[in-house]
């Protein structure tokens, strides 16, 4: 190229030279831009490509339906309710949300409270966050924002579920109630479900016991979202599988008639198929509302529960223990036939020495001469004081094991206790002190350190009735699936033996002179029998003795005596037992044996196989039914 | 074969001469990188032209236009407007410290003449590599090292980095440091500068971390350990580092990038839009892109190395590494190889003063080209 100018050559050639490095250095940026490009796309591609999925997609757990709890005939104990709730949408309230909640509460009462939640957490949450205003509506009030919502924007009604208990307090104890997740659930059950907000688990009873049966397994919702976790659309759904139904042996008609007549008593009372160990009715009263604990529970409520002196949080069928007092008897008296003593006849004081103690009989006069069968029917102690001292505490512990009590009958139920049949090992062990015989004719007689639970009296009873080891139980199906039902073994006892004490059970119901003979079932075929108990929860001094007041019924509420009454009917064929326990029911009115009685024979009303046809099942029935008349 | 009116060298050229002599090859391929930007702006809008697209075309057929107005613009004239336009810039940028509008970030960037908003410090960069191409035009090789001669470009160079390091805008000061130098280099300043000087820049860095404004500091401190605050503003170098890797090879598809269309990048549109071409059309569509720049880059060079006058060298090669640190900042800064720095992608990314600096580059380039026969005597580079 021809130049003008010699200087200029040589910044010509200067410039060229530096602008060849200026090149070069050129050159090597975008190589290294290049190189990154490869290390970030090709080198790391996979681990951003995953990254930028992880970003984009989101899973959202969806909470299966759970399942529902029926009784034996279908009636659903534990249901799920719609719930229908409103909610506002920040976004959509096109007029602003202080002014569709000022138009909402022209239609449905809103609260302050629930006006200043609503307006905090839609500040709280991003603009799209549908927001609950009210929960719980009923179907008018619901179908009137409806009606309204054109005029409403912002304001969204939606359906969700929610569990709902139709009977309320009377079957509290066996269904429980469903809860809010805790932190202490979540360590339990790492299970993910139960971080999803409103998630609802089993907190007791049937529904704490099956809570992984009637729970479900969760369906997944796979959603596009955004920076800002707005949901753009979605990728997949699965919507999960609900939780099982639980069919339960129980017969709400019954457990309602059971529950009717214990009243306002601090109570409990099983009802049971004798063959097959099915739990008919289990209450205990009082009880509590589960469905407050499934909305929320307030604090007066809670601590009205909390203090109440009836304990109406405690499952008493299952986990109350009382001394079974002279329900016991029978069960001493099975042993004693067994060990040979069956023919024993003894002359009853009014009460009996051992040693330098004076034991005495509940009636001062005395029984006269007594055999097992009058015993039972009049429930003398003197007999069974002296049963107790020849067949042995170990004896004892022996036949009262083999009829369930001592130890938890397995029962589909959380917080079971096992009762207690004592023995000089236990004392040994536990308070240290050897064993007295005085105090294996207090065992004897159902006092001292016995304790059973009224499911375990109600099993004892359905045992000496059958004469089979049969174990109570609550459900029949879970899902699809029934309940492993075998047939009860035959216990260690006679037939002659389980006789005999059937025997004296009957007298004692349907004899005069029995001591449940005024509240006896007079329907023919339909008599039951029975054996009543009376507990002490205060030892009657010497001095109150010689005052001559031993009945406690004068006494503060919570110091009287336990009433206690189990029962069989009917007497010939035995198909239900029936164990009745009243917290200081005191001992002059045996009101514990006419709720055995009341349920007993509705029960027996109810059998299939006693009801006349009244819906012939077939043309060819109906057709023999017109022949016949 | 077309009869080239350079035939006769110091014959005046007409205006269809030099339309003849434009560079319209240089023209398409300006065009085809611009058509990039549109389409990328066209996808980040989830396919429409609003609020992107739409207006950067008008701006860049505007922008077009301007560049051939520039071109036909006789160099001589450029050189005699080179002070005065850096007076003018210099003036504007104080205004800015003075009067400024508070812009994004809490930076004086921006000021309002009418209606019109301006950025003075892209201005400046434009007027700085005129000025000093027009400075050392007077310089001969040996002179350009001398203490005295060399105060001035320093200061011409020192001054306005400065102001615009004040308002804070660490990006565009450095983008001006780095030019002057780079012209100061080419003009043949001394080895016995340079090395000193690079080793002196490398001691000072603690110093100079001092004078750093805090929100510098701690992009800086996020760069060097971008977990140090994840969803802060390590959060958004992690999300274009995702983008840009998740595209792999060939990427996702155009208008099928998820971090961009589920607003996961920041700044898509402007300063991050590297990092959507990277997630939908992968290292293939980038690389395509990064060669695309590199032949611009290479025009450039070819177009200064063939200027007869040394303003029209240094100026060529000005606006082409102007052009080219605006590349390399923005492309290292949204691979995570520098620290986060307001610089857009030139010709992509979204910005009507961006574009218009770039763009009035080229017409300086293109002017060049045209002029590439004019010899321009060394006196008339002196200062006055």
């Amino acid at each position: 190229m021809p130049l003008f100018d010699r200087k200029d050559k040589s910044r010509y050639n200067v410039f060229t030279r530096r602008t060849l490095i200026a090149g070069g250095g050129m050159a090597a940026v975008f190589a290294t831009l290049a190189g990154r490009l490869y290390q970030l796309q090709i080198v790391e591609g996979q681990t951003f490509m995953t990254r930028a999925e992880d970003n984009r997609v989101n899973q959202r757990l969806l909470a299966p339906l759970r399942g529902l709890i029926l009784d034996r005939f279908g009636v659903a104990l534990a249901d799920n309710r719609r719930n229908y709730r409103v909610l506002i949408v920040k976004e959509q309230a096109s007029e602003g949300v202080e002014t569709a909640l000022d138009n909402l509460a022209h239609i449905i009462t809103l609260s302050p409270q629930d006006r200043e939640r609503v307006l905090r957490q839609v500040r709280q949450n991003r603009a799209f966050v549908p927001v609950t205003v009210i929960e719980n509506l009923n179907w008018e009030a619901f179908s009137s924002v409806n009606l309204h919502l054109p005029y409403l924007p912002g304001i969204v009604p939606d359906v969700g579920e929610t569990r709902s208990y139709p009977f309320g307090a009377e079957m509290s104890h066996i269904i429980g109630y469903v809860g809010a997740v805790t932190e202490a659930d979540m360590k339990r059950d790492p299970n993910p479900l139960l971080s999803l907000p409103g998630f609802r688990i089993g907190k007791r009873g049937i529904e704490k016991q099956f809570d992984p049966e009637i729970r479900g397994t969760a369906g997944t919702d796979r959603v596009e979202v955004n920076a800002y976790g707005r949901v753009i659309r979605e990728l997949s759904r699965d919507p999960g599988t609900p939780g099982d139904n639980v069919y339960l042996t129980i017969d709400s008609e019954v457990q309602d008639v059971l529950t009717r007549a214990l009243g306002d008593q601090s109570a409990a009372s099983v009802v049971m198929d004798v063959e097959t160990g099915d739990v008919l009715a289990l209450a205990s009263t009082p009880g509590y509302d589960p469905n407050l604990f499934n909305v929320g529970i307030s604090d007066a409520q809670w601590r009205a529960l909390m203090t109440n002196d009836h304990d109406p949080l405690l499952n008493k069928a299952t986990a109350g223990v009382y001394p079974p007092g002279s329900t016991f008897k029978p069960s001493v008296a099975l042993g004693g036939i067994e060990a040979g003593f069956g023919d024993l006849q003894v002359f009853c004081p009014g009460s009996m020495r051992l040693g330098d103690h004076v034991f005495h009989c509940w009636k001062h006069s005395g029984h006269g001469l007594m055999t097992v069968t009058t015993a039972l029917q009049q429930s003398c102690d003197v007999f069974f004081y002296t049963m107790a001292m020849r067949l042995g505490i170990d004896g004892i512990d022996a036949s009262t094991h083999a009829l369930g009590l001592g130890q938890p009958t397995g029962i589909e139920l959380p917080g079971e206790r096992a009762g207690l049949i004592p023995s000089p090992t236990w004392k040994r062990s536990v308070l240290g002190r050897p064993w007295e015989e005085g105090e294996t004719l207090v065992t004897g007689i159902g006092q001292g350190y016995v304790l059973a639970t009224p499911l375990q009296l109600c099993t004892m009873a359905a045992r000496i009735a059958s004469g089979r080891a049969v174990v109570p139980r609550l459900t029949r199906y879970i899902g699809q699936a029934p309940q492993p039902r075998r047939q009860a073994s035959l216990l260690p006892f006679s037939p002659e033996a389980f006789k005999l004490v059937r025997e004296g059970m009957r007298m004692a119901v349907n004899v005069p002179g029995g001591t449940a003979y005024a509240r006896r079932i007079t329907k023919p075929g339909y008599e039951m029998a029975g054996k009543t108990g009376t507990a002490q929860v205060l030892r009657i001094t010497r001095a109150e003795r010689a005052a001559g007041e031993t009945k406690t019924n004068d006494l503060p509420w919570k110091y009287r005596d336990h009433a206690l009454f189990i029962s069989f009917a009917p007497v010939e064929a035995p198909k239900y037992a029936c164990a009745v326990v009243i917290e200081h029911g005191g001992a002059i009115e045996p009101f514990q044996v006419q709720v055995a009685r009341d349920a007993l024979l509705f029960t027996q009303e109810r059998d299939p196989s006693r009801l006349p046809t009244a819906y012939p099942a077939a043309v060819g029935d109906l057709d023999r039914t017109f022949a016949q008349k | 074969m077309i009869a080239r009116p350079y035939a006769t060298a110091r014959r005046t050229l007409s205006l269809s001469d030099k339309l003849m002599e434009i560079n319209w090859g240089l023209v398409m391929l300006i065009t085809v990188i611009a058509c990039v930007g549109f389409a990328m702006m066209y996808s980040v809008a989830g396919g429409h032209l609003s609020p992107w697209a739409g207006k950067q075309m008008i701006r860049f057929v505007a922008g077009l236009v301007i560049m051939v107005v520039m071109a036909c613009v006789d160099i001589r004239t450029w050189m005699e407007w080179a002070y005065p336009a850096y007076a003018m810039a210099l003036l504007l940028l104080v205004a800015t410290t003075v009067v400024g509008k508070v812009g994004g970030l809490g930076a004086q960037r921006w000021i309002a003449l009418g209606p019109v908003e301006l950025q003075p410090s892209e201005l400046m960069k434009i007027s700085l590599v005129l000025a000093l191409a027009r400075y050392l035009h007077g310089l001969g090789v040996e002179e350009v090292s001398s203490p005295a001669k060399l105060a001035i470009p320093l200061a011409m160079i020192g001054v306005p980095a400065v102001l615009v390091l004040m308002q804070p805008n660490l990006g565009t000061a450095t983008i001006i440091g780095l030019n002057g130098v780079s012209l100061l280099f080419l003009a043949g300043l001394s080895w016995w500068w340079i090395l000193p000087a690079l080793g002196g820049a490398i001691a000072s860095v603690p110093i100079a971390w001092r004078f750093l404004h805090p929100y510098q500091k701690q992009r800086i401190l996020t760069f060097l350990n971008p977990a140090r605050d994840a969803l802060g503003a390590g959060w958004n170098i992690s999300q274009a580092e995702i983008a840009l890797g998740s595209g792999g090879l060939f990427g996702k598809g155009f208008l099928h990038g998820t971090q961009s269309r589920l607003n996961f990048l920041p700044e898509k549109q402007t300063d991050f839009i590297w990092t959507v071409i990277g997630e939908e059309f992968g290292l293939v569509g980038c690389v395509a892109l990064l060669l695309l720049f590199a032949i611009v880059i290479g025009y450039g060079v070819r177009i200064a190395m063939s200027s007869r006058s040394q303003f029209g060298r240094l100026l060529a090669i000005g606006v082409t590494l102007n052009f080219f640190f605006y590349i390399m900042i923005n492309a290292s800064m949204v691979m995570g190889l520098i620290p986060v720095v307001g610089i857009p992608m030139p010709m992509i990314s979204y910005g009507g003063t961006a574009m218009l600096s770039v763009m009035v580059g080229f017409g300086l380039l293109l002017s060049v080209h045209v002029h590439r026969q004019v010899e321009i005597p060394r006196g008339s580079g002196s200062i006055l």
